[in-house]
């Protein structure tokens, strides 16, 4: 009995305590972003890694998203005499959940896990520990140039794979199905609002990019420096931020549209 | 690779997204409705606007000539004071012109919908325009519908 609540505040305290060192991490980290603008070499290298190379999977995503809402949105519509309203659907849908939604899950898995992966192997052979020696610290020469790539990135992204997208949706709706161009885009016009759409869900796409970044780097750092360690904290990544991704999805949506 | 072609793909990149931004704001939402040049403000008196809303559009002859900027509700006459923001350049619209409320579509957007009278003088800022038709209300008219029919079947 005693020994069972002791394994549960064992696992608690485990808890907390990463949790903690997450925290004072990610202080750490936004510590050592400001001297960055000096260096900005540091970020573009991974803005490259993180940004460039995750653009194919966006791109491709997007559109076929775009596509297959344009397509379930017209055999929706089309009872109702309503197909006009498709470019409206296919708009507020990537605009204000998809885009940054499915951005972010994609970015975690391309992006995150390839950051924990390479953070935490430079650990595991004693990179971190021999910067240190050189006194270089680690935290402001390695994790805060992919915080703020990553932080700088994600929004990009999340704009490319929404207006993808909305391109996706004009091929199919208005290309293959025939619905009218004009009705597509002036409907379109006419309900996506500039600010409680687009700018929150520029908002949402900032939120997801700094968290899945710092869940990322986190695990890579503090991952058990063995190569077993590594892959354990690489699945973590992928499975932690898109927990967080849907569950903060949740929140931030009742706090810009719940009234 | 070198760190210049490696630029140059940053470069890329953060031109698209920004690209991509812009799009967003410029094709996609009503950024361009937003952008109204000098405008003057009349008012209108309404017994009923439900389902008008702030940014409504003001229309003649079908075309979009204004928006709604407020609305408001009057203690004393107990009616509703709507004021519509309408484009400097339609500045000789006749002082007799009549407001209505219209469905675009059955279901669809309310909209204010102006008609032209014949006088000649003109509408001025701060006018208010005295002929006004109401908002239909569909649930209004189903129920006078219903209740005509069952008179007519139980004389």
């Amino acid at each position: 009995m005693t020994e069972a609540l002791r394994q549960l505040g064992l696992v608690g305290l485990g808890f907390f305590q990463r949790l903690g060192r997450a925290h004072l991490l990610l202080l750490a980290i936004l510590a050592g972003v400001p001297p960055l603008f000096l260096r900005f070499s540091l970020v573009v290298r991974q803005l490259y890694s993180v940004g460039v190379l995750s653009l194919l999977i966006i791109l491709v995503s997007g559109l076929f998203v775009g596509m297959v809402l344009g397509l379930q949105g017209y055999n929706t519509l089309v009872d109702f005499g309503a197909e006009e309203s498709l470019g409206v659907v296919v708009a507020l849908s990537l605009v204000r959940e998809l885009g940054p939604v499915v951005t972010a899950l994609l970015f975690a898995g391309r992006a995150g896990s390839a950051l924990t992966a390479e953070i935490g192997l430079m650990k595991a052979t004693e990179q971190l520990s021999a910067m240190e020696m050189m006194a270089v610290d680690p935290i402001r020469r390695v994790l805060a140039p992919r915080f703020l790539a990553g932080f700088l990135a994600m929004p990009l992204l999340a704009a490319i794979f929404s207006a993808v997208g909305v391109i996706g949706g004009w091929f199919v709706g208005v290309g293959l199905l025939g619905v009218d161009d004009g009705a597509y885009w002036s409907q379109m016009q006419a309900k996506v609002d500039l600010y409680d759409d687009i700018w929150n869900g520029v908002v949402k796409s900032i939120v997801f990019g700094a968290v899945v970044t710092w869940i990322a780097i986190f695990e890579g750092y503090d991952a058990v420096p063995t190569s077993e360690g590594v892959s354990r904290a690489t699945t973590r990544t992928v499975v932690h931020s898109a927990l967080a991704v849907l569950g903060l999805d949740f929140v931030l949506t009742a706090l810009m549209f719940g009234d | 690779m070198t760190s210049r072609t490696l630029e140059i793909w940053v470069g890329i990149f953060v031109a698209a997204g920004l690209a991509a931004l812009f799009m967003l704001a410029m094709k996609v939402s009503n950024l361009a409705a937003y952008q109204t040049g000098p405008s003057y403000e009349v008012t209108a008196r309404f017994e009923d606007v439900s389902g008008l809303k702030v940014r409504s559009p003001v229309t003649m002859a079908g075309v979009r000539i204004g928006r709604v900027k407020r609305i408001e509700f009057d203690d004393e006459a107990l009616q509703a004071v709507v004021t519509l923001e309408i484009d400097k350049r339609h500045n000789r619209l006749p002082r007799d012109t009549s407001a209505s409320i219209y469905t675009a579509g059955l279901l669809g957007e309310k909209y204010v919908g102006l008609e032209a009278g014949g006088e000649e003088e003109s509408l001025k800022p701060g006018d208010r325009i005295r002929l006004t038709q109401d908002s239909m209300v569909l649930e209004k008219l189903i129920a006078q519908f219903i209740a005509k029919f069952i008179e007519d079947k139980n004389p």
